[in-house]
C-alpha cells in the first residue's frame, strides 16, 4: 500500500491556492453526466451533496434516520471556529493554524490544517448568508466566544444549539437542491456494502430500513460523511444510531484506517448514574467559559459530600481546589479537552471525586452568576442549564453542577489524501470520518468548522479534479459480477447472524448485553489511561466477548422487515472488528500524545510525554482478513512551517 | 418503580393494529422514558415474549426530533418543554398504567409499532423553507447588520426540532407551528426577504397539498412543543401569506 498525501509544492500559504489555479475541472455540461453517491448527511455529508449539487453533479444522498436533519451535527452545542477576528484580538490564519496543530499536539498534517484555517471564514459568511442566527450584540454584529485551547474569541455560536442551526442551514440548502432535482435522498437507508470495480469505487448496496430490502447504487465516485465511531464504548455523547459501520465496510474493501487510537474523552459530560444508561449527555465546553472547575481539597470533605452529608455550597472558598487553574494559570479552565479530562481523572482517582459513585468534579457557576447576573447566564446558557435539570433534576443555577469526561469524538478515522480521497481511487471520506484535521486531539468548536469546510469548500474542488477524466467512462450501471457479489455478500452477513441465536448452545443474550460488555472493556482498559497491560487485557477481553457473540447473541425477526435488533447487530459486529483494531494501534503508539495517554510515557507532573524521534507519523493499517492482524503503514509527518515544542498550557 | 405498559403494536403499514399490555418491574426514577422502552424491549427480547418494540430515537439529548410518544394522551408525555428522549420516570408515579401510542395524524402514516413516516415535513421545506444561497460568492458575514433582538427572534423560532409533536397534538392535524416557525427564522431575518413572499406560499400551498389540516386557534400545537415555540409564529405566517397573495411574483 502507497501512501501518497499529494500535498501540493510551494509554500504553505500559497499551497491551497496553487492547487486551486492548477487543477482539473469538468465542464457544466459533462457535470451532469456524472453520479456521486455522498453516505450521511451531517455538516459534511449535506454541505457537500448540496454544493456538489449546485454545480451540477447527479447525486445521491442517503441517511439511516428518517430525515437529513437528524444527523448527529445537530447535537453539537458551543459554536464553530474561524479566522475572522472580527474582535481585534489577535487572531488569524495563521494563529487559527497553529492553535490547532499544538491542539492536535504535533500529529496533524500542515498542508491540510492550514487549508483549514484557511476557508474557516468563508464558512461563517455562507452560513450568514443561508440565515444561520447566529449571536449578535447590539450593534448588529456577530458575537464570538472563546473555546479550549485557545487564547482568542474565535468561535461563532448560536445560543447552545449551534450544531442544530449549521445543521439546518446545511439541510435547507441541500433541500432547495432536492427541489431542483440535482439531489436525490433516500431516507432511512443504510450503506451495507462498497462495490468496487477494477480497483474503483462504483457503487454501494444499501438497505432500506423499512423493508429490509436491499438495494444496488452506482456512481462514478462515493463520498463517505459517516462520521466517528465513539460508540464503540457504548456509552459516549454520540448518538443511539451512530456507529463506525460505514467507515469499516469500506477499511474492509482496501481503504486504510488511520489513527485509530486517537478517542476524544470530553471533561464536561453529565456522569454515569445507572447500568440502564443509554448514552451520556454532554454539556457544552462554552460553560468553561463562565463555569469553575473544582473539587475538594480535604478528603475528608469529598467523602462528607458522597455520603450527602455535606453541601458543596458550604466549602469555604480555602477549602476548594480549582486544580485546572492551579495546575495550568495561563489556560486555567480553557485547557483542551484531553488535559482537563486526565486532570479530573487524576483527581478522583486520588480520591477528592465528588457525586454518588466519586466519579465527579464540580462545574461552579456561583461566582458567574455573582458577577454578571442570573440573566446574562441564562441568556448564555439557558438551554443547556436546563438540560441539565431536567436529566439530573438539580438546579444549576442554586447548585453546581456535577460533571465527568465521556468518550465523545474520534480523531482517528479512513485516511485520506490531500484531496480526501482515500487509498480507493473513487472513494472520498469527509468530516469526523476522516482522520485528518485533528492530530492527536480535536480543540472545541473545530469538529462543525472541518465538516463544513470539507463540504462546501474542499470537495466541491477536489472531486472535480479526481472526477476529470470519469467523463469517458460513461454511465456506470448497478450491474455486473461486483454488484452481485456485494450484494450476495450482504444477504450471507445478515443470514449467518440470524442464525446464530437457532445454533446457540445455552443461554443466549440480546445484542445490548454484548454491546455493554464491550464498552465497559474499551473504558476501562482502552480508555482515558492506557498501559501495555491494560491493553492486552483490552485485546483477550475483546477477543473473548467477539467469539461469545457469535456463539450466542439472540437476534429475533427477520432481515426483510423493519428489525432495529438487527440494525444493532451487525454494527456490533463491525465494532468487535475496530476494537480489535483500536487497541492495536494504542498498543504499537509507545508514547502520549493527545488524547492517547500512555501511563508508561508522562511527565514527572503527569502531562503527555510524546516521543518525536520516533512516533511523529500517521499510521494507517491496512485489514488483511477476520482473523488476521492488520499490517500498519507510516506516513512521515513533516513539518516545514511550524516549530516542534512542548505543548504547554501553564 | 413498577409500571403497566399499553403499547400499539403494528405490524406493518397495511396490518391492522391494536394495544397490547406488558408488565414492568425495577424502573429507576433516574432513567429516561426511552431508556424504560429499552428495559422492556431487553425482557422481550430475553424471554422471546414478542418482537421488540419500534420506536424511533436518536441523539436521546432532546435536539434530533426523531423520538416522539404519544403517552398518556400527550405528545412527547407530561413533563413540559422535553422531548420523550428527555422524560424521566420520576414524573410518574409508582404503578402507573401508562399508554404509548405513535403520532396520529394522516400526513404521518405508521410504519412499525410506534414508529411514523415524518417524510412529509421534509416535503414542505423542499416547497421552499430556506434560503437560495449557493455556495461561495456571498457577501462577508459582518456586512450584514441583524438588531440584536430580530436575530434573537429569529432563532426563538429556528429552534423548532421538527418532530411533529404539534402536528400530533392538533385536533386538525395541522402543521401551522412547524410552518409558522420556518417562515419566521426566515422572514426575519434580511437574508430572508427577497424570497420571502414566494416561500410562504409554496410551503403553505405544499402544507395544504399533503393533507395537513387548517390552524382553528386551540394552541395545542404551542402547549405540547418541546421548544416551546411560540404561537405568534403561525399569526406571523398568516400575515406573510396574505401578502405574499399580493406581493409574489406570479410569473414565477
Amino acid at each position: 500500500m502507497i501512501l501518497d498525501s499529494k500535498i501540493p509544492e510551494g509554500p504553505l500559504s500559497q499551497k491551497w491556492t496553487s492547487y486551486k489555479a492548477a487543477q482539473k475541472l469538468v465542464n457544466p455540461a459533462n457535470k451532469r453526466k456524472l453520479d456521486i453517491i455522498v453516505v450521511g448527511t451531517g455538516l459534511a455529508g449535506a454541505s457537500a451533496a448540496a454544493s456538489l449539487g449546485a454545480l451540477g453533479f447527479n447525486v445521491d444522498i442517503f441517511c439511516i434516520q428518517d430525515s437529513p436533519r437528524r444527523a448527529h451535527s445537530i447535537a453539537a452545542q458551543g459554536g464553530i471556529n474561524a479566522a475572522k477576528n472580527y474582535q481585534n484580538d489577535g487572531d488569524s490564519v495563521e494563529r487559527l493554524f497553529r492553535d490547532t496543530i499544538k491542539g492536535g499536539d504535533y500529529r496533524a498534517r500542515e498542508a491540510n490544517v492550514y487549508r483549514l484555517a484557511e476557508v474557516s471564514g468563508n464558512i461563517i459568511d455562507q452560513c450568514v448568508a443561508q440565515g444561520v442566527p447566529f449571536a449578535r450584540d447590539y450593534s448588529g454584529l456577530l458575537d464570538n466566544r472563546s473555546f479550549g485551547g485557545a487564547q482568542v474569541s474565535r468561535t461563532f455560536y448560536a445560543r447552545g444549539q449551534t450544531g442544530q442551526q449549521l445543521l439546518l442551514g446545511a439541510y435547507g440548502a441541500l433541500s432547495r437542491e432536492i427541489a431542483r432535482g440535482t439531489v436525490k435522498l433516500h431516507e432511512r437507508c443504510e450503506m451495507m456494502e462498497l462495490v468496487v470495480v477494477d480497483g474503483r469505487a462504483r457503487g454501494i448496496i444499501a438497505r432500506n430500513l423499512v423493508t429490509g430490502e436491499l438495494e444496488r447504487y452506482a456512481a462514478h465516485a462515493v463520498v463517505l460523511a459517516t462520521g466517528g465511531y465513539g460508540n464503540v464504548y457504548y456509552l459516549s455523547t454520540n448518538a443511539m444510531n451512530s456507529n463506525g459501520s460505514a467507515a469499516w465496510i469500506c477499511h474492509r474493501h482496501g481503504a486504510a484506517f488511520a489513527n485509530p487510537c486517537y478517542v476524544q474523552i470530553h471533561p464536561t459530560c453529565i456522569p454515569v448514574h445507572g447500568d440502564y444508561q443509554s448514552k451520556l449527555t454532554l454539556m457544552s465546553e462554552s460553560l468553561r467559559n463562565d463555569g469553575r472547575i473544582w473539587v475538594p481539597k480535604k478528603k475528608e470533605d469529598a467523602e462528607a459530600i458522597r455520603a450527602g452529608r455535606l453541601n458543596p455550597r458550604d466549602i469555604a472558598e480555602a477549602d476548594r481546589d480549582y486544580y485546572l487553574e492551579r495546575r495550568y494559570p495561563a489556560f486555567g479552565n480553557l485547557v483542551p479537552r484531553d488535559v482537563a479530562s486526565r486532570a479530573a481523572k487524576e483527581r478522583c482517582d486520588a480520591g477528592y471525586g465528588v457525586g454518588p459513585t466519586g466519579l465527579a468534579v464540580f462545574l461552579d457557576f456561583a461566582s458567574a452568576i455573582e458577577r454578571l447576573g442570573r440573566d446574562t447566564i441564562s441568556q448564555r446558557y439557558g438551554n443547556l442549564f436546563q438540560m441539565y435539570q431536567k436529566i439530573v433534576d438539580v438546579d444549576p443555577y442554586e447548585n453546581p453542577m456535577m460533571i465527568y469526561p465521556a468518550v465523545h469524538y474520534t480523531m482517528g478515522g479512513l485516511w485520506v489524501d490531500y484531496e480526501l480521497q482515500t487509498t480507493i481511487p473513487g472513494l472520498f471520506a469527509a468530516g469526523e470520518a476522516n482522520f485528518s484535521d485533528h492530530g492527536a486531539n480535536r480543540l472545541g468548536a473545530s469538529a462543525l468548522m472541518q465538516g463544513l469546510a470539507d463540504g462546501y469548500f474542499v470537495l466541491p474542488y477536489t472531486l472535480q479534479n479526481c472526477l476529470a477524466d470519469q467523463i469517458y467512462v460513461g454511465k456506470i450501471k448497478a450491474e455486473g459480477p461486483e454488484f452481485d457479489e456485494a450484494e450476495q455478500a450482504v444477504r450471507n452477513r445478515l443470514d449467518s447472524l440470524l442464525s446464530i441465536s437457532g445454533n446457540a448452545e445455552g443461554q443466549t443474550y440480546s445484542v445490548d448485553h454484548y454491546h455493554k460488555a464491550l464498552g465497559k472493556v474499551m473504558w476501562e482498559y482502552c480508555g482515558m489511561a492506557r498501559s501495555k497491560e491494560s491493553l492486552a487485557t483490552a485485546a483477550s477481553e475483546v477477543a473473548r466477548l467477539e467469539a461469545d457473540f457469535y456463539q450466542h447473541v439472540y437476534i429475533p425477526g427477520k432481515a426483510t422487515e423493519m428489525n432495529p435488533e438487527l440494525e444493532k447487530a451487525y454494527r456490533l459486529a463491525d465494532y468487535f472488528e475496530l476494537a480489535r483494531l483500536i487497541v492495536a494501534d494504542a498498543t504499537q503508539r509507545e508514547e502520549s500524545c493527545g488524547g492517547h495517554f500512555r501511563i508508561e510515557h508522562q511527565t514527572e507532573d503527569g502531562e503527555t510525554l510524546r516521543d518525536d524521534e520516533n512516533f511523529m507519523f500517521v499510521a494507517a493499517w491496512e485489514y488483511q482478513g477476520h482473523d488476521v492482524p492488520e499490517v500498519m503503514h507510516r506516513e512521515e509527518l513533516n513539518y516545514e512551517h511550524i516549530k516542534i515544542v512542548k505543548r504547554n498550557y501553564k | 418503580m413498577k409500571f403497566t405498559l399499553h403499547i400499539w403494536r403494528q405490524e406493518n403499514a397495511t396490518a391492522k393494529g391494536s394495544f397490547q399490555t406488558y408488565e414492568i418491574d425495577n424502573i429507576s426514577p433516574d432513567c429516561s422514558f426511552l431508556e424504560m422502552l429499552d428495559q422492556l424491549n431487553e425482557k422481550l427480547v430475553n424471554d422471546r415474549i414478542a418482537h421488540p418494540v419500534c420506536f424511533d430515537n436518536d441523539c436521546r439529548e432532546g435536539i434530533c426530533g426523531m423520538c416522539g410518544l404519544y403517552i398518556n394522551g400527550r405528545p412527547h408525555g407530561n413533563d413540559d418543554g422535553v422531548t420523550t428522549c428527555q422524560l424521566h420516570m420520576r414524573h410518574f408515579n409508582d404503578g402507573d398504567e401508562i399508554w404509548i401510542e405513535p403520532w396520529r395524524a394522516k400526513p404521518f402514516p405508521v410504519i412499525r409499532d410506534l414508529v411514523v413516516n415524518r417524510t412529509a415535513f421534509d416535503k414542505i421545506i423542499q416547497a421552499g423553507g430556506y434560503i437560495s444561497a449557493t455556495t461561495g460568492g456571498v457577501p462577508d458575514a459582518n456586512s450584514i447588520l441583524i438588531p440584536k433582538h430580530k436575530a434573537d427572534q429569529a432563532m426563538d423560532a429556528a429552534e423548532c426540532i421538527g418532530c411533529g409533536a404539534c402536528v400530533a397534538a392538533c385536533k386538525n392535524a395541522s402543521a401551522m407551528l412547524f410552518v409558522g416557525a420556518k417562515v419566521s427564522h426566515l422572514a426575519l431575518l434580511p437574508q430572508g426577504k427577497p424570497e420571502a413572499a414566494d416561500r410562504v406560499y409554496k410551503m403553505v400551498c405544499k402544507m395544504d397539498e399533503l393533507g395537513f389540516g387548517a390552524c382553528t386557534n386551540t394552541y395545542a400545537c404551542e402547549a405540547e412543543c418541546p421548544k416551546q415555540i411560540k404561537r405568534q409564529n403561525i399569526a406571523r405566517l398568516n400575515r406573510q401569506w396574505i401578502g405574499s397573495l399580493f406581493g409574489r411574483d406570479r410569473k414565477k
